[in-house]
């Protein structure tokens, strides 16, 4: 079993490095096109900007390999964060075009209560389950997850939506379409209900 | 249910867990790293490790015990000290720290917030505000180089130019109340996070768990954050690393 975290200069790679390592697989960790097509599984993660996101993937010629890794030969991918967003068709964060792996678009969270509902989100909060999931097997709606960001994913079919979670409105937490996984919380940083969605995710 | 985050603050002076009272005095404490794999086993929501004098002494907080909490946290962690950069940021992000917090050099640079938060993302800038009042003066201001130096800003004015630039989160932090355990300084607190739009923390003088209910409530923050009640238990202050339980941290926001 071979883990590959795209590396596209985007965010914090070395956390989830960290937590797939010790739990003894083998982990490559680059920008670089082959190291795609020699994976079994692929975690694309990322913070910061949709638009910025999208061209360092496209100098860096990894939307090609991605593309055939994810929808060619349908292997796993696991989206984090913004790695979950890159897979929607759109975002409002630079008017950018996504992957389109996924029927959905990205936007950014808006209120009328800027003092109750501060943004970004920023912390711990449940999920509520919409289907069944071998990558939240042994994971309650009780646990918690942690949670930074202000742009948010809509799926416009519903089949995709693995969870929902509540802030300002019930938006989707995570998907699952496939061979398609992404999760908007952080696994990586959410003790033990974080270890096993990773663990989940190499069983798979 | 989305809830506030309880933040244990940890210390570091030369390396070493410290905590101080009123930004002097200073206690040691411990080993980091050591007090990391405890908060782990706590279940802590976050933490932050700030580097006391960094900037004073013209450095910034080391990568290498950086790199050391990011192997071993099990939570998000934000660390600040000294950081003057965009190199300085990239290191430390690349040691596993999620956001970076931001002070005196922000304060001399405010382009900095700007420059940090469009490459980085907002969400991973934070900045904090060390607030006391002048002498004899009756109105806030922000200091920078560990308490020792005033600034012309008003602590409001500069929350909200920091928003301007980008900045994700503010830690609010005064410096009079600071290792006290007397309780927040609550209209300090309340004063900044109902002037901006981005989350609000609330730093010094927590000494009791109803204290972190009123910063909630009343001081109307995001993130609850102490130094002094998470390494000290009992009266005569015996060190003694503690967090509440999950129970315990849900009643923050629910009425008693």
């Amino acid at each position: 079993m071979k883990i590959h975290i795209v590396d596209y200069g985007m965010g914090n790679i070395f956390s989830v490095q960290k937590k797939l390592l010790q739990e003894n697989i083998s982990v490559t960790v680059s920008s670089k096109p082959h190291d795609i097509i020699d994976a079994d599984k692929i975690i694309l993660l990322g913070v910061g900007h949709f638009k910025k996101a999208m061209d360092n993937l496209n100098e860096l010629n990894l939307i090609e390999p991605l593309n055939n890794f994810a929808i060619t030969q349908k292997k796993p991918v696991l989206g984090i964060c913004l790695g979950m967003q890159l897979m929607a068709n759109f975002s409002e964060e630079g008017s950018s075009a996504g992957l389109g792996w996924v029927d959905a678009s990205v936007s950014k969270f808006k209120t009328n209560d800027s003092k109750k509902f501060k943004i970004p989100h920023m912390g711990w909060n449940n999920v509520f389950y919409k289907k069944d999931s071998a990558l939240m097997k042994n994971i309650s709606e009780r646990d918690e997850f942690y949670f930074v960001h202000s742009f948010f994913l809509e799926a416009n079919n519903s089949q995709l939506v693995l969870s929902e979670t509540d802030y300002i409105e019930r938006f989707c937490s995570s998907i699952e379409q496939e061979n398609i996984f992404g999760v908007q919380f952080h696994p990586e940083k959410s003790h033990d209900a974080g270890k096993t969605l990773l663990r989940n995710f190499i069983l798979l | 249910m989305f809830r506030p985050r309880l933040i244990p603050v940890l210390l570091l002076k030369n390396n070493a867990l410290v905590k101080s009272i009123k930004f002097k005095d200073y206690k040691y404490i411990g080993d980091p790293i050591n007090a990391v794999k405890i908060f782990n086993e706590l279940k802590a929501d976050e933490l932050v490790l700030l580097d006391i004098d960094a900037t004073s002494k013209g450095k910034r907080i080391s990568s290498d015990v950086i790199k050391r909490v990011g192997e071993e946290a099990n939570m998000p962690f934000s660390v600040g000290g000294g950081i003057s950069d965009m190199k300085d940021i990239q290191e430390l992000i690349a040691c596993g720290a999620e956001k970076v917090i931001l002070n005196s050099h922000a304060v001399k640079n405010p382009l900095l917030i700007k420059q940090a938060s469009e490459y980085f993302g907002s969400s991973t800038i934070v900045l904090c505000i060390d607030v006391k009042k002048k002498f004899l003066s009756k109105s806030n201001y922000v200091f920078i180089n560990n308490g020792k130096v005033a600034t012309r800003y008003e602590p409001i004015k500069w929350a909200q130019l920091a928003e301007e630039m980008g900045a994700g989160e503010i830690i609010i932090q005064s410096i009079s109340k600071d290792g006290t355990m007397e309780g927040y300084d609550l209209e300090l607190l309340k004063s900044i996070s109902d002037a901006v739009t981005i989350p609000t923390v609330a730093l010094g003088g927590a000494g009791n768990f109803s204290d972190f209910q009123s910063a909630y409530r009343l001081g109307r923050v995001n993130g609850i954050a102490a130094g002094s009640f998470f390494v000290y238990q009992g009266r005569n202050k015996g060190v003694l690393i503690n967090y509440p339980s999950s129970e315990d941290i849900i009643r923050i926001n629910q009425l008693t």
